[in-house]
């Protein structure tokens, strides 16, 4: 095979790939992109095997039959309540291969380039080392604080943003000593002393970020696996992993902008680490009502309130994920429907622990995807809402976020059930989200609270509508 | 402590301050309960039914008043017609009388009360605020009152309300005219709906504009200013230029409409007359009004109190007793209120009743407190409208993030350009042609990533992931060297990507399939 149909096979496979993507744009072409995605991959791979594989055959598909069953396995064994730990262990062995890729590279000494083509060379295989390193261990505190192993409370070192910035300047300063030293044929030293740097401070810098917050840290953790992929490229020489990479790392980054922006937060600040320590502190010390104002039901009332109801809208959060939920979820949802009431859905964008994290449970328990919708699609539907449920959120229905100028979490869009006509809360308890701003919908005068784990509520209620 | 309900003993009064069922739920407070024989029968309370709730059954009125802590009645105390004497002279000191008791027309009772040393709390002066809502009677028995209205309106209205095609001919539909749109007239609006009447109402304060509407009748507009909202949630005196300009719109009403239900009242005034003589010799033949005011002098000049009259062919309705007229319904929502407010006042649910004047409601609710007038309670500074200057903060809080973007974005382009320069100047040929593939393809994939549905984010994520793990090209260029360092890394690289590149596909398959419609 010539270089030349290998450059043909990857312009189709960058195309494909490039389809792929657009056809995430609509659930009716979703799959087909995912078919594009698998044909572009298939494609590249078989040309680079074809055309530059020429020995260690059994190496190759020993590995490739391996990888590809664990891959196979984990995908189906997956709960889908657990796919943003999923995510973020596969962006972790992008970053991982991204740095075994970029010391393979180094260590083989092929290249023979000189002066300036030889310094970029140097900074790509530092550079692609350094974000695949962070990507990594980031990745990897990621998946651990999702899954719960360790907490997801933000680690707050005394000053961290200091720390931050020494860390940096060892890593320029022995991104220079690489160069120099790469230069007379040396330099793995500085690329180690590099490796455990930006791996220390990947640990670092997702550690202290809290849970909410993690939307945006598997989405720009997405993105870091994408920039990594393009710093490979640019290393190799190869264009189609510098595209690759280069849309997977806008991707990421555009799905980072979208969750900091529906939290009203700047991505430096969520990155910085350590939601509002400045203020949260005092603002969120006062409950936003008195006890007194909180009017807690049975799960008879809420059937008869769902049942006596026109427009129904019910709004998820990360606690109908924990409680398993979804299912009976749906069962209510259909059994409403059977009888007449318009039940809809209102999903916030930074409900759940990753971008979509809701959309994807509701698809898991069946509900169609055309009574789902975006708070900005249905935000002004409220007034015409006959009651509305919110299964574990918090912060995502807090008119605090309007109401409270100095509210950690104010001008932070939120969904307005409070303009409907009754609010029915599933809640555990009165704790504060985690923002730790108390919630004034639990005291307003059509609000009603119904306490307990929400599966279990959920339970009950489902057992007396379909009575 | 002992709770007595004793017998109304106002002549036509079927209400009774408890019902069987709400009896049973104030002994788990921890009260003994104790209603006089034939008490519910007017409204439809057996005394077995009290019987099997638990409670004890007084022949002896005298008896029953002596024993209790805590006397629970309907109207305010009065003539007792069968023992001869004021029922207030059978309350001994340290007893507490809950009932309607009206205190601003009632001084002499205050007085009376006052000098028994009793507690005295007015069913009446429960506050409108949101958390009182349960307890307060006055709206209970407005809804009901307003319901009823429509009911004898309809009684005396020679047609149907609602209006059809039949095979004899076409029927229109009855016109009701909801005059004053508070509890008991969005009860008479609600009613009158349902029977299939058009109905319009007026109401002095804007505010109810939207609750009519919501209710599917028309809100009559005056075209003048003035907002009629007092505190409290009721309405206030208008200027004379706004009830001139209302009298003319009520005038062109009255010849329009078949029934007028009048609802309006100024707490502490008489009712203001809107119906004159004119008005009702203007109606049509068979016409019906209903005043609710007929108590405090009615709305309609020609109104007489407690009774039907019919003036110029029109029949107008002055029943002052209308949620009498509905006995079990209004016991049971007088006796759930009533409930409401002992379960506030015995927070320790021992049975004892505490008078905690730290408690706005029972504050307002209290007229006598040991022998001494607390009547009238401090104001309330409450309104029913809605707060308005929430929306005011808001508006800067929006701005201040554009503005600092619009002046961040100037440096950024002159440092991008900067960069830029700095990079076409330093480096060789071969790497621009791949910065250039670079940049183009963060611009496409910023182009096609808008465009992505919001609810398939993760699967975009897991997609993506598969697709960055072409990062596996770099390990397979690099896997057939002999050097078995390189050789290595990259086997573990393409093992560790193809996990990714197998599942990543495999899970974002497994999810788009589960959207449907």
């Amino acid at each position: 095979m010539t270089q030349g149909l290998i450059n043909v096979a990857y312009i189709g496979a960058t195309i494909l790939f490039i389809l792929a993507l657009g056809g995430l744009s609509k659930q009716e072409t979703s799959q087909r992109g995912n078919y594009y995605g698998i044909t572009g991959m298939a494609i590249a791979l078989l040309a680079t095997i074809v055309g530059l594989v020429t020995a260690n055959y059994a190496l190759l598909i020993g590995a490739l039959v391996i990888g590809g069953a664990v891959g196979v396995l984990l995908a189906k064994k997956v709960e889908m309540t657990q796919m943003p730990e999923l995510v973020a262990i596969l962006h972790s062995l992008v970053g991982m291969a991204a740095v075994l890729v970029g010391y393979a590279n180094f260590l083989e000494h092929g290249t023979t380039l000189t002066g300036a083509e030889k310094t970029i060379h140097d900074v790509e295989t530092y550079l692609g080392i350094l974000i695949g390193a962070m990507t990594f261990s980031g990745s990897v505190i990621a998946y651990l604080k999702l899954s719960a192993k360790i907490g997801g409370k933000p680690l707050l070192l005394p000053a961290r943003h200091w720390l931050n910035l020494g860390l940096l300047l060892i890593a320029i300063w022995q991104g220079y000593e690489f160069v120099v030293a790469s230069a007379n044929g040396g330099g793995l030293e500085p690329l180690i002393i590099m490796t455990v740097i930006a791996l220390l401070f990947g640990i670092h810098m997702v550690m202290a970020i809290g849970g909410a917050d993690m939307p945006v840290v598997v989405s720009m953790l997405n993105s870091y696996s994408g920039w990594a992929a393009a710093a490979t490229g640019f290393m190799l020489s190869n264009d189609l992993l510098i595209v690759v990479g280069a849309l997977v790392g806008s991707s990421g980054a555009i799905l980072s902008y979208i969750m900091c922006r529906a939290m009203n937060r700047k991505f430096l600040n969520v990155i910085a680490g350590g939601f509002g320590t400045t203020s949260t502190s005092s603002a969120s010390s006062g409950p936003a009502g008195s006890a007194e104002d909180i009017q807690s039901v049975d799960a008879e009332e809420v059937s008869n309130l769902l049942l006596g109801a026109k427009k129904v809208m019910i709004i998820p959060g990360y606690g109908m994920a924990v409680a398993q939920a979804q299912h009976t979820v749906f069962q209510i949802t259909k059994t409403l429907r059977e009888k007449g009431v318009d039940v809809r859905f209102g999903i916030h964008p930074v409900a759940g622990r990753m971008p979509g994290h809701m959309n994807v449970l509701l698809a898991e328990a069946k509900v169609p995807y055309d009574i789902v919708f975006e708070m900005d699609e249905i935000n002004d539907d409220f007034p015409d809402v006959d009651v509305s449920v919110v299964i574990g959120a918090n912060d995502i229905v807090n008119p605090a976020a309007q109401e409270v100028p100095d509210s950690p979490i104010a001008g932070m869009p939120v969904l307005e059930p409070w303009n409907g006509k009754k609010t029915i809360v599933l809640k555990r308890g009165m704790s504060t989200g985690y923002a730790g701003v108390d919630n004034p919908l639990f005291y307003k005068d059509n609000t009603r609270m119904l306490f307990g784990d929400a599966n279990d509520s959920l339970s009950a209620v489902f057992q007396q509508v379909s009575a | 402590m002992k709770i007595a309900i004793p017998k109304e003993v106002r002549p036509g009064e079927c209400r009774v301050a408890t019902t069987p069922d709400v009896a049973g739920k104030l002994q788990s407070l921890g009260y003994e309960v104790t209603i006089e024989a034939g008490a519910g029968l007017a409204a439809k309370f057996r005394d077995d039914e009290y019987t099997a709730a638990g409670v004890t059954i007084s022949n002896d009125t005298k008896a029953l008043w002596a024993d209790a802590d805590i006397i629970m009645k309907v109207r305010a105390p009065m003539e007792h017609p069968d023992l001869g004497i004021h029922e207030t002279d059978l309350l001994k000191e340290g007893q507490t009388l809950i009932s309607f008791l009206w205190p601003a027309q009632n001084a002499d009772l205050l007085e009376t009360l006052a000098a028994k040393n009793v507690n005295a709390l007015a069913m009446d002066m429960v506050p409108r605020i949101s958390r009182a809502q349960k307890m307060d009677a006055l709206s209970s028995m407005a809804n009901i009152a307003g319901y009823r209205a429509i009911v004898e309106a309809a009684q005396h209205f020679g047609r149907f309300f609602t209006g059809q095609i039949t095979a004899a001919g076409k029927i229109d539909p009855a016109k009701v005219l909801v005059i004053g749109a508070g509890v008991a007239g969005l009860s008479a609006i609600g009613s009158a709906k349902s029977m299939g009447a058009v109905v319009r109402a007026f109401d002095t304060r804007p505010e109810v504009k939207e609750q009519v509407e919501s209710m599917d009748a028309e809100f009559l507009m005056l075209d003048f200013k003035e907002d009629g909202s007092g505190s409290g949630g009721y309405a206030k005196v208008m200027s004379k230029e706004f009830i001139e300009a209302e009298m003319a719109l009520f005038a062109e009403q009255a010849q329009e409409v078949d029934i007028i239900i009048t609802t309006a009242l100024i707490p502490g005034k008489p009712a203001p007359e809107l119906i004159t003589e004119d008005m009702v010799k203007s109606m049509k033949e068979g016409s019906v009004i209903v005043d609710l005011a007929a108590e405090q002098g009615g709305n309609c000049k020609l109104t007489e109190a407690n009774n039907v009259v019919v003036k110029h062919g029109v029949t107008i309705i002055g029943y002052t007793d209308l949620p009498s007229r509905l006995a079990s319904q209004s016991s049971q929502l007088y006796a759930t209120n009533l409930r409401h407010l002992l379960t506030d006042m015995t927070p320790e649910k021992n049975g004892e009743l505490t008078i905690d004047f730290e408690d706005e409601v029972v504050r307002g609710a209290t007229a006598v407190k040991a022998g001494e007038i607390t009547f009238p309670p401090p104001a309330p500074k409450l309104s029913a409208a809605p707060a308005k200057p929430k929306e005011t903060p808001q508006a800067p809080e929006a701005k201040e993030p554009e503005e600092e973007k619009s002046s961040a974005s100037p440096l950024w382009f002159g440092l991008g350009a900067l960069a830029l320069i700095g990079l076409g100047i330093g480096a060789p040929a071969s790497f621009m042609a791949h910065f250039t593939v670079f940049v183009l393809a963060c611009f496409v994939g910023y182009m096609v990533i808008w465009n992505v549905t919001p609810s398939l984010h993760t699967p975009l994520m897991s997609v993506t992931n598969a697709i960055s793990s072409i990062i596996i090209i770099g390990a397979l260029i690099q896997i057939s060297t002999p050097d078995p360092w390189v050789m290595w890394l990259s086997g573990i690289a393409v093992l560790i990507t193809s996990v990714n590149i197998f599942g990543g596909f495999a899970v974002t398959q497994r999810m788009l399939a589960m959207f449907r419609k």
